[in-house]
């Protein structure tokens, strides 16, 4: 595959209020590098994350989408990211299902305490997904630029 | 079993047991069945034959600000689905007198057509023989060879929470309803975006799905908001398509009780009962064996969670060599 030069991959990363993006925060005030073509989104709970936010995003353009949330039995609000496990595997599964590749999508347990977890994290998903290439199969022809 | 169903309705109604009676007159041609609602007037119209395909409890719903109480027949395939839409508080049981049908099965005229069978002007039916005679004559078609596929992997013949059962049902499941989708999993992720690029694509967006599904109840839906991007009556783009698919999947899982009728309507033959199965598939491998609709009241795999459920990632390790 010849791939462009310029392209870098668009990554959304949604992120819990409580947990990760108090992680992402770490993150950032530890000077850790992380790749700057992730845009978070803040969420409340990693449960609000309506599966239709997913495939929006890759509407929109997004090549990989991340959830990150407190850890199981962590939650701010007690049970919500487990509402939200049980949602994103029907949701990955019903992507891998219509043959979207594997790994354009994730969840990872990120706490506020792991900032060098999150800037980890986020640097091994940006290389999964560059090694994926653009998103190709899930895009909408129409709200290219 | 037409006669006693009709005079077993007669005399419910006459008793003051029921109002009015849900059930099936025929359409416009003569194999096509709709669901009607009769009073002790018209009756007499009530169809129940081998035709009768067509789940009506969804018409259900807008009978219940109305008074008094409806008769529904159910066959045991659509009394899951009336069970879900009671735990799903869209009807009121108390409202309601199921009354269970018996099921042979029922015949997919598609099929004979498929056949090469054209110019259907009658079919009649002795056993396990139909004969259908055509503009160019007489032809003997197996019985189990016209039934509709969801006839074919059948949950069973039991009614499931019915007020009372009338007539006998016969078997017709030959096999087990997650071949198709094992076989798909089993392709690489390449073959299968090709195959449901392959039959989505076909897709017309006339909502012949949403709106035959009694899962798909909603009031206002979100394929009717125009800030959407998926209330085209066509689709413009490939992923119109994918997404009004996903969404509709996802929006039934856990609540499907595999009732078939996506596919039954489908005038593109897009086999959507698929997608659905593979969500039930999912939820019994991991969240435990579940069935929508089976009794009133079930809490359903998606709003009920365990501390030890497997971490989103389990689909992609899952089928290892695919990857």
């Amino acid at each position: 595959m010849s791939v462009n030069q310029e392209w870098t991959p668009n990554i959304v990363a949604f992120c819990c209020n409580w947990c990760s993006y108090a992680g992402a925060d770490l993150a950032g005030s530890g000077r850790m590098n992380y790749p700057a073509n992730v845009k978070i989104i803040r969420i409340p709970c990693s449960c609000r994350l309506n599966p239709l936010f997913v495939l929006r995003a890759f509407q929109r353009g997004a090549d990989g989408v991340i959830l990150c949330g407190c850890h199981p039995g962590d939650c701010h609000y007690s049970t919500g990211n487990y509402y939200a496990r049980r949602r994103m595997t029907m949701l990955f599964s019903m992507l891998d299902y219509l043959g979207i590749e594997r790994g354009r999508t994730r969840v990872e347990w990120v706490s506020a305490a792991e900032g060098a977890k999150f800037a980890a994290t986020m640097n091994d998903f940006v290389k999964t997904i560059t090694d994926l290439g653009e998103n190709k199969k899930l895009e909408d022809l129409r709200c290219k630029k | 079993m037409q006669e006693m169903i009709k005079e077993r309705v007669l005399t419910l109604i006459n008793e003051g047991a029921a109002d009015r009676v849900l059930a099936w007159e025929t359409g416009e041609f003569f194999y096509d069945r709709t669901p009607k609602f009769f009073d002790k007037n018209n009756v007499n119209d009530l169809k129940y034959d081998s035709f009768c395909g067509a789940n009506v409890t969804k018409y259900l719903i807008a009978e219940m600000p109305k008074e008094g109480k409806t008769i529904v027949l159910v066959k045991p395939c659509d009394s899951y689905s009336l069970n879900q839409l009671c735990t799903e508080h869209r009807v009121n049981r108390e409202k309601v007198y199921a009354l269970g049908v018996g099921c042979r099965g029922k015949i997919d005229v598609e099929k004979l057509r498929t056949m090469g069978i054209k110019g259907i002007t009658a079919i009649t039916e002795e056993g396990d023989t139909l004969t259908v005679s055509t503009l160019y004559g007489e032809k003997k078609v197996a019985r189990k060879d016209a039934l509709l596929d969801k006839c074919l992997c059948c949950k069973g013949k039991e009614h499931k929470g019915v007020d009372e059962v009338i007539g006998d049902s016969e078997e017709t499941s030959v096999g087990d309803k997650f071949e198709m989708v094992a076989k798909l999993e089993a392709m690489t992720p390449d073959e299968r975006f090709e195959f449901w690029r392959g039959e989505l694509s076909k897709c017309i967006r006339c909502n012949a799905c949403r709106n035959v599904c009694p899962a798909c109840s909603c009031i206002k839906c979100v394929f009717d908001n125009p800030k959407s991007g998926v209330d085209n009556k066509a689709a413009a783009d490939d992923f119109e398509e994918n997404m009004f698919h996903i969404i509709r999947a996802y929006h039934v899982a856990g609540r499907c009780t595999d009732c078939g009728e996506c596919s039954r309507v489908c005038p593109q033959g897009i086999p959507l009962h698929l997608l659905n199965r593979k969500m039930i598939k999912d939820i019994n491998e991991l969240y435990g064996d579940y069935q929508a609709g089976a009794e009133i009241g079930q809490r359903h795999p998606l709003t009920d969670y365990t501390l030890s459920d497997d971490e989103p990632s389990v689909v992609h390790e899952r089928g290892g060599a695919n990857a």
